[in-house]
């Protein structure tokens, strides 16, 4: 203590200053030792926490945030309207969203507005969720999938293509109309069950 | 009208705050001076009270009388002895304010995550500040059809419209377009257009940046972003010589929407269409991107930039050379093909004017229009305006808004020197002073002004022989004020920086021996060329005639000239330089081509009719900022008289050191007009001009916008509709030893002698098809 006096005053030398020794414990003794390799020695007999990764996967807990799907209507339509409230809530900027005008050739999801790029970075995302708080259509849900590593960054930049849901029993493959007598209400209140064979366009 | 006299202040208290502002004020802005803002919708400063939102209820007490409920802080002027709590003072007026929003909302749809203006919307922004957090309402929202086009260009969502009426006071008041209406009552009133008339006004856009909600939105810019995509620039436009303000908004390399911005001495708050919607000509597929020489065998193939570069400097070093630059070249740019012209080809051969012109224009522009400060403000001040040549609404959009909030506010006479009666000047409810086309002078000459009055003249008035020494003689000898309003938003700029054959830069006549020197000292050069410059039609006569070999040609379309087809054989027969943004009739008949960077591209500045500078920086990096001027600086170089422009801002410095001109200006030898044509039973004088909304290069790949374009017409008299026996619809064949147009017939008031057709619109493009514009004899058959 004398010493930082004699520091505060600046008449000190750096030199001169004596570390304090600290008291060190003891020995634990031999019984102590025991103890400790005890618990090596019984986890011998018990069944290995370990797997065989990449082999045997264990499932993730039910709300684990892996990847992001784009889903789609029960008629295959997609969700999807591209109002970029996701990009806006992204804390980590890893979203691209551009929207685009559905006509009646060349409808995409129902209403007026679909997502014509959707684009989200894995190197950037951060598993967050707000994005999907955000999501006014429920179009963007995340999956449990968690392998997401490759050797390269455009890899990981995910396009539309890659993060919509497959198609289901029941669903077309858009472009395609809405369901006849049906507006984008009715598909928001699950009025929608399955495709129309009128839908099917091609 | 603000003038010297002391404006009456009138104090009042707005929560608990005093404060003084002039008699008249509205509360709601005496408010904004305190820093308090009241919310509100249907308010827009430059519009008249109407009160229709109700969103701005505060508590008034004057005297210590109070109103017995809250009242709207839009509508109600300040008064002495005024007590005014706002929302932040008052529980009463903030409940009120609160009610109102719940109303509002109950039949708003929750179209946000869809809606064009969410993120940038007052019903948004104004909901969360002063809106109650919970929504009471359960019944069902009204819904309509949507979106609906109200025009081509405008589409409408009634759903979300709050009735503000901020769009139809717009195009009533502003615009003079009453072309969209409030129909029907309560619940169920909407905006609406006639029957018949769709909303075909040439500042519609305008509606589309006022509307507080989303309920009127551009057909071009829906669902392309959101405004925090968006990255704004403040930029200037560089579509004709009104020099709006402007901003442009670019998302990725690529503009997707511009707006009018706010400058109360120029464009106030709006503009006009074309410049807010016509910008995809930058972003076209055809954008030239490198350098093009021809080759042996006769093609154009790309090279390198020193290739093409070496190849220009030898093919203008070998021959006399001349300049032909367009008028939308920035101030910068002309002023680098001015000193390029006179340093490195040391010829005086310039001219920026591509379109029809006349020798009368060039005495005049150097005697009258050079240095002049007329301005914006001068119009607010005016007695009397008179039109030359000049259609406001189709020339200068701007400069049309604000005669017409002249003749709107305060009665401003207006007078039009013309054949046709136009919409625009119907609209601003001027005087028409008829007369045959070619015989403007004689009556410009009888028409009586004062000192505060203004001629407002256009580039068409150097059509008509002897108009502008009218013009001139007039101003003389009454004391009016001249302002020269052309087209294009470069041609003042290029007149200041001398790139016409009888001015150098800052006005000075090329045949004054001091004016020469002072500018050989600024540049540095031993002495520049003394003899008078040829113009656009003399340099192409030149060419013919083998005085000149080369042509160095930038942003010009020989299209706009008065002889196309001896344009295009000059382009052929002259070694030729073009700088372009895209290919075009000069770059298919160029030698070298050269990539120069389109407006949002490079940062420069135009010179709108007022003279006023308008700067502006790129909007969209990443294309080298490849100025005009940049390029000719490095030819200059290669050709071995350099210009040490490298740069706009060095450009920028070096005019700033030109100073005024002192001397002598040139003085006008009056032109006398020609004799009166006699004309036989099918023949018309034609008359014609550009509208707006026509087939401009820059109006390239915007169908939108297009879709609002004026009908293609041809326009008689009464009179000559009946001997004729022509009725409005009839297909008239308007015809000349070059060729004919089609166009169905309109009859209006328009002088006996005259027929009057767009000048470059779809089917009536009068140069090419005809070879005349204006003043030549056609004959008409009814077909």
């Amino acid at each position: 203590m004398a010493d930082i006096e004699a520091f505060k005053n600046r008449d000190g030398d750096l030199n001169k200053v004596e570390f304090t020794q600290v008291e060190q414990p003891g020995s634990v003794g031999f019984f102590g030792h025991m103890k400790g390799f005890w618990v090596t020695f019984s986890t011998i007999f018990k069944r290995p926490e370990t797997i065989e990764y990449p082999e045997v996967k264990v499932p993730t807990q039910e709300r684990f945030h892996g990847r992001h799907q784009l889903n789609r209507h029960p008629d295959g339509l997609e969700k999807c309207i591209g109002c970029e409230l996701c990009a806006w809530a992204c804390p980590a900027d890893a979203i691209y969203v551009e929207g685009a005008d559905n006509t009646e050739e060349h409808r995409m999801s129902p209403g007026e507005r679909y997502g014509k790029v959707y684009q989200i970075n894995y190197l950037r995302c951060v598993f967050c969720g707000l994005c999907i708080e955000a999501c006014p259509t429920r179009a963007l849900t995340m999956t449990n999938e968690y392998e997401l590593a490759d050797d390269s960054r455009e890899k990981l930049i995910f396009e539309k293509d890659d993060l919509l849901g497959p198609l289901r029993a029941g669903m077309l493959m858009p472009p395609h109309p809405m369901y006849p007598e049906m507006n984008d209400t009715n598909y928001y209140n699950g009025d929608v069950i399955q495709a129309h064979p009128s839908q099917d366009v091609k | 009208m603000t003038t010297a006299a002391a404006v009456e202040m009138i104090t009042v208290v707005i929560d608990g705050f005093e404060v003084s502002v002039a008699k008249g004020t509205l509360i709601i802005r005496a408010a904004e001076q305190l820093g308090i803002q009241i919310p509100r919708f249907c308010d827009h400063p430059l519009l008249d009270p109407v009160g229709a939102c109700r969103q701005c209820l505060v508590d008034i007490e004057i005297n210590g009388r109070a109103f017995p409920k809250p009242q709207a802080s839009c509508t109600i002027p300040v008064e002495p002895g005024m007590i005014v709590k706002t929302q932040l003072t008052s529980a009463v007026a903030d409940k009120a304010q609160k009610g109102v929003m719940e109303l509002l909302l109950i039949n708003h749809p929750l179209d946000c995550p869809v809606c064009d203006k969410g993120g940038e919307c007052p019903l948004q922004n104004q909901a969360m500040s002063n809106g109650q957090g919970q929504s009471r309402y359960e019944g069902v929202k009204r819904r309509f059809e949507k979106p609906i086009n109200i025009s081509s260009q405008v589409l409408l969502d009634r759903e979300r419209c709050i009735l503000c009426a901020r769009c139809t006071r717009f195009s009533d008041e502003i615009a003079s377009d009453p072309f969209i209406t409030l129909n029907e009552r309560g619940a169920l009133q909407q905006v609406g257009i006639y029957e018949k008339v769709p909303f075909k006004s040439y500042f519609s856009g305008n509606t589309v940046q006022i509307c507080p909600v989303g309920a009127l939105t551009g057909a071009s810019y829906r669902f392309r972003a959101r405004p925090f995509d968006l990255v704004s620039t403040p930029s200037a436009c560089e579509h004709c010589a009104s020099g709006c303000d402007m901003r442009t908004d670019v998302r990725r390399g690529k503009t997707l929407r511009r707006l009018a911005g706010d400058d109360a001495s120029v464009n106030e708050e709006w503009n006009c269409d074309k410049g807010r919607w016509a910008f995809k000509y930058v972003t076209a597929p055809d954008r030239l991107t490198h350098p093009l020489v021809r080759n042996e065998a006769g093609d154009l193939v790309e090279a390198s930039w020193p290739q093409a570069l070496a190849v220009a400097a030898k093919g203008l070093k070998e021959h006399a050379s001349a300049v032909l630059v367009g008028g939308r070249a920035t101030y910068e740019d002309a002023y680098g093909y001015s000193k390029f012209a006179r340093v490195a080809l040391g010829t005086n051969d310039i001219d920026f004017r591509s379109r029809l012109s006349s020798d009368e224009e060039r005495e005049f522009l150097a005697s009258c229009v050079v240095g002049s400060t007329t301005t914006y403000r001068d119009i607010d001040l005016a007695d009397r305006i008179l039109l030359v040549g000049f259609e406001p609404e189709e020339e200068s959009p701007i400069v049309f808004l604000r005669l017409n909030k002249n003749v709107r506010k305060r009665g401003l006479k207006i007078a039009a020197v013309a054949s046709k009666l136009s919409i625009g000047v119907e609209k601003l409810k001027g005087e028409f002073i008829k007369v045959a086309p070619g015989q403007e002078a004689a009556t410009i000459a009888a028409v009586s002004l004062t000192a505060k009055s203004i001629i407002l003249v256009g580039e068409r008035a150097s059509e008509s022989a002897g108009a502008l020494s009218a013009v001139s003689a007039l101003a003389d000898s009454t004391g009016a004020k001249i302002a020269w309003i052309p087209r294009r938003a470069g041609e003042r700029g290029a007149l200041e920086a001398g790139a016409i054959g009888n001015l150098l830069p800052g006005g000075r006549p090329v045949a004054d021996a001091a004016a020469r020197v002072d500018i050989a000292t600024l540049w540095s050069t031993s002495s520049l060329p003394s003899i008078m410059g040829r113009s656009s039609d003399e340099i192409i006569a030149a060419v013919h005639s083998g005085a000149i070999g080369a042509l160095i040609v930038g942003g010009v379309d020989p299209l706009d000239g008065a002889n196309s087809a001896s344009a295009l054989a000059a382009l052929e027969k002259a070694f030729v330089v073009a700088l372009e943004i895209a290919p075009s009739e000069v770059t298919m008949r160029a030698d070298v081509v050269l990539p120069v960077a389109a407006v949002t591209e490079k940062s420069g500045s135009f010179l709108n009719w007022e003279g006023r500078a308008r700067s502006f920086e790129a909007a969209v990096h990443g294309s080298l900022n490849r100025s005009d001027l940049r390029i000719l600086s490095m030819i200059a170089q290669e050709m071995g008289s350099p210009l040490n422009l490298g740069t706009v801002t060095a450009a920028a410095q070096e005019i700033s050191k030109l100073g005024v001109w002192e001397g002598v200006r040139v003085s006008m030898v009056p032109v006398s007009p020609e004799k009166i044509a006699t004309l036989t039973g099918d023949q018309f004088i034609l008359n014609s001009w550009r509208r707006l909304l026509d087939c401009g290069t820059l109006q390239k790949g915007e169908e939108n916008l297009a879709g609002t374009a004026r009908a293609t017409i041809a326009v008689i008299s009464p009179n000559r509709a009946q001997s004729m026996g022509v009725a409005d619809g009839d297909l008239l064949k308007i015809s000349t030893t070059v060729g004919s147009v089609t166009l169905p017939a309109l009859v209006e008031d328009i002088h006996d002698d005259a027929i009057w057709a767009p000048r470059n619109s779809t089917g009536s493009q009068l140069l090419v098809n005809l070879g005349v514009a204006h003043g030549a004899v056609v004959t008409v058959v009814k077909i």
